[in-house]
């Protein structure tokens, strides 16, 4: 009875929220003051909540629990993405076009469906690696070469993502 | 010589290579992969020349553009993902 | 003095991702099959898009452009990535066999 409430609560947070967070980029979007605008703006960000609602987007753990953690894994990324996109640089501009695409298969840490989103696209994100198919926690990645596929497999990536979303 | 312009030019560059992959296919994913490159370099272009002719309310159109672009893709996609079911449908048939 | 610095360091941040967008491009016309080319779009999609945008934004300073910018990068962010599965994906699911040299498992499981 305790959790289930609780639960809600957690619910209720998460959808004001996201209705505080909408109504904050339209505002700053818009620039207009005028009430009927305004009034527009209220309108769609409650529609679009409740559209959201419909998906069952509010009943999964919220990503607010992982907010803090967020600025420490979009750095790590950052660097990631940096370091691959000069990999592929040298890659496609070399004269011989050294690839070996090589497929990889993994399991992914994080259990819920937000964390394995957020390590599919982490992993599309970086250049050189694109995952093709998330089923079943099980993720199939095409890598343009075999050492970005080696790298990717020593990388903690998928550690990272399990810490991030759920803790 | 702005500094815009060169990245324009070189976004442009870039737009007329993939509209080339485009036309060259050879599959319609291959297309449709080309036609998306071509969607976010327009994004990027938008408000690159948003400062090049001192316009700020194109980032706008950039802001309305990437969301158009990214439905669109997913849109096509979905299309053609029920065309070529029901077409493998009729040669099982 | 400062905005000398601004200046130059974003001149740095467009020719570079100008740089960039441009071995995207010329990736997606050379490389071989579709699988590969969606490396050579992702490279444009987030390093070029990084580098463009974050010039414009040294230019911008601290206004609402700033603000407009740094909502069309995360947009580009969220949706680019989350497009490239869904075209893969389509791609594989159709029946398109990725070609590939080597298949690898991961062995190390989270415990």
């Amino acid at each position: 009875m305790q959790a289930k409430s609780s639960a809600q609560t957690a619910k209720a947070l998460a959808i004001v929220a996201w209705l505080v967070l909408l109504v904050m980029v339209w505002l700053l979007l818009s620039g207009l003051f005028k009430p009927l605008l305004i009034g527009l703006g209220l309108f769609s960000c409650v529609i679009t909540v409740y559209v959201v609602n419909r998906t069952g987007f509010f009943d999964q753990p919220s990503l607010l629990n992982a907010m803090p953690r967020m600025p420490k894994y979009m750095a790590y990324l950052f660097v990631d993405i940096v370091k691959s996109s000069i990999d592929v640089t040298r890659i496609v501009l070399n004269p011989k076009l050294p690839i070996s695409p090589t497929e990889i298969e993994m399991d992914a840490a994080p259990q819920g469906h937000v964390g394995q989103a957020i390590l599919g696209n982490s992993i599309t994100l970086s250049p050189g690696t694109v995952t093709i198919d998330v089923h079943q926690g099980k993720l199939r990645v095409h890598c343009l070469t075999q050492a970005g596929a080696d790298e990717l497999l020593n990388s903690k990536i998928n550690q990272r993502t399990a810490e991030l979303t759920e803790k | 010589m702005s500094m815009y312009l060169i990245v324009s030019l070189a976004i442009l560059v870039t737009m007329g290579l993939a509209i080339v992959r485009a036309l060259r296919g050879p599959s319609v994913y291959d297309r449709v992969l080309a036609v998306n490159m071509f969607g976010t370099k327009t994004v990027l272009l938008l408000s690159v020349v948003a400062f090049l002719y001192g316009r700020p309310d194109f980032l706008d159109l950039a802001l309305t553009y990437a969301l158009i672009n990214f439905v669109g893709i997913l849109a096509v996609l979905g299309f053609f993902q029920s065309q070529s079911s029901r077409r493998s449908d009729d040669t099982e048939k | 003095m400062t905005e000398q610095l601004i200046d130059v360091l974003s001149w740095v941040l467009l020719t570079a991702g100008g740089f960039f967008v441009l071995v995207g491009g010329v990736g997606a016309l050379r490389l071989p099959n579709f699988y590969t080319r969606m490396h050579a779009a992702s490279v444009t999609d987030t390093m070029a898009t990084f580098l463009i945008l974050g010039g414009v934004m040294l230019q911008a300073g601290l206004s609402l452009a700033t603000i407009k910018l740094i909502a069309i990068l995360v947009f580009l962010l969220l949706t680019g990535p989350t497009a490239s599965y869904a075209l893969a994906n389509a791609a594989l699911l159709s029946g398109m066999k990725p070609d590939v040299c080597a298949t690898k498992k991961s062995k190390e499981q989270a415990e």
